[in-house]
């Protein structure tokens, strides 16, 4: 399964090229919250999309309807078609479908509309909120804007959401639904209801006085997850049609694995059960050996639980070789885009075996003695890497991981 | 004393909801017919109008309605009672 194109628009560039440049330098998106006013809040940072123009992608009333992290994904969206050269438009309608997640949906304009509902009475919700808040209405509206005819829909299941939308659009292509698939996920959720949530089951961190420190996967002071938003967006397609074309690909989708903690709804297993059965599932599935894979983008939140959880799950997997690959987080620097981190990371993961430079994980300063693999601290480093894992993992206990290679010269 | 009502104003008002150029909210023209206004944008135009104006404009009555004028000539009836009263 080929991937031939990449979009985004995230806290750390909205094109490939501002995108990778952070990602290898160790930019980080976050910052203090300037979506509402935080300031009775315990966490007030997050890695906001800044300034973003959505009338670059949409004409202006479409971008009026449709919901915050429905923008995000219109864009990502063309912008991926773009660089892949491919316009379904001029493809049979069932050539090319899309699956672009979301794991929480349109909460501002749900928020919104419910303070409309409380303050002002029922007749002032706005008759979009329905099509801005459903989850799916990015699959729906990227179809709309793009002609892409195909299977559409979004898969739901929180932060592996679109680990989940990558792995099953390749196999779609697979077994013969459509030749393209416009995969990935998108998030918007820098909001009041949404922050004071996740803040009361203390999940994200409070480092409110260094917010581009905060996100510091397996080191001893990390504090909980930073709120990110965005959506990336890839193009897969079946490799005999890319081929003929003579489309630019960048790596392969060559398995995935999925399974359940069957755990508790918001922390993971502690051994890491499920991830195991879902990384040794996409390896079996790649035909690959756990020895060749020689980078992992971990799901690697900042988290106390999960980044103990995964990093015993990799050695469960890996067994000695888990000592000799190397292990990144990038939410280090974009933060966690919840139902757009597997699509982000996968692209970063993508672009870090085209171009042979491994992303870091940055602020890792003191490294938690229970986590105590390769986490490629602080800096990037070079690396002609053939084969590596994506860990996306979910609130509910879901567990997705997509085994990418990187594409070799005829 | 009767305060005249501005048309501009109900433009940009218009012209914000259905995403187009305030100029092509013209008196001879329709929302549905001219301006591809759908029954959501509808419903989004009764809300901002009658925010604005502090007036009851039902759905039927907006269908009703031909053109921009008639929906102009409501509004400064409605301005006109409210002056009288």
């Amino acid at each position: 399964m080929a991937v031939t194109g990449l979009g985004f628009v995230t806290p750390i560039g909205q094109d490939i090229e501002t995108v990778w440049s952070s990602l290898v330098e160790g930019v980080s998106g976050v910052g203090p919250i300037t979506r509402f006013d935080a300031s009775d809040y315990a966490c007030r940072i997050a890695a906001e999309v800044k300034d973003y123009d959505a009338e670059r992608f949409m004409d202006r009333k479409t971008a009026r309807h449709i919901g915050r992290y429905c923008q995000f994904a219109v864009g990502a969206a063309k912008m991926a078609l773009e660089d892949a050269e491919m316009d379904p438009r001029k493809m049979d309608p069932d050539d090319v479908g899309v699956i672009i997640s979301s794991g929480i949906g349109g909460m501002e304009e749900i928020e919104r509309n419910h303070s409309a509902l409380l303050e002002r009475g029922v007749r002032r919700i706005s008759p979009f909120t329905v099509p801005m808040m459903i989850a799916d209405m990015a699959a729906g509206i990227v179809a709309m804007q793009t002609g892409a005819g195909g299977l559409n829909y979004a898969i739901v299941s929180a932060c592996a959401s679109s680990g989940h939308a990558i792995g099953e659009a390749a196999e779609i292509i697979k077994r013969g639904d459509s030749v393209a698939m416009i995969a990935g996920g998108a998030e918007a959720t820098i909001t009041p209801l949404t922050m004071g949530a996740f803040i009361q089951i203390k999940a994200v961190s409070e480092r409110n006085d260094e917010p581009e420190r905060a996100c510091r996967p397996w080191d001893v002071d990390r504090d909980g997850f930073v709120m990110g938003e965005g959506s990336a967006v890839l193009i897969l397609e079946d490799w005999e049609h890319a081929r003929k074309r003579g489309a630019h690909v960048y790596a392969e989708i060559a398995g995935y694995g999925g399974s359940a903690d069957m755990y508790h709804v918001t922390a993971p297993h502690p051994e890491g059960h499920g991830a195991i059965r879902a990384m040794r599932k996409a390896l079996t599935k790649a035909g690959v050996e756990p020895e060749e894979i020689g980078y992992i983008n971990a799901h690697g939140t900042s988290t106390k639980l999960g980044d103990v959880a995964e990093t015993r799950a990799i050695k469960a997997v890996f067994g000695d070789h888990a000592y000799k690959l190397a292990v990144s987080s990038t939410k280090s620097m974009h933060a966690h885009l919840l139902g757009g981190a597997g699509a982000m990371e996968a692209g970063a993961t993508i672009l870090a075996l085209e171009r042979g430079v491994l992303p870091p994980t940055i602020n890792l300063d003191n490294q938690d003695p229970e986590c105590d693999l390769d986490y490629v601290p602080n800096h990037s480093r070079k690396a002609d890497v053939k084969v590596a894992m994506s860990n996306s993992f979910g609130f509910g206990g879901h567990n997705a991981t997509l085994v990418i290679k990187k594409t070799e010269p005829n | 004393m009767t305060q005249e009502l501005d048309f501009h104003e109900l433009q940009s008002l218009a012209a914000e909801i259905l995403g187009i150029d305030p100029n092509e909210i013209q008196l001879d023209k329709s929302f549905q017919r001219d301006l591809a206004a759908d029954s959501l944008d509808l419903v989004e135009l009764i809300a901002a109008v009658e925010d604005k104006y502090d007036v009851e404009l039902s759905e039927e009555t907006l269908e009703g309605m031909k053109s921009i004028r008639d929906l102009w000539v409501f509004l400064e009836e409605k301005q006109k009672s409210k002056a009288e009263a």
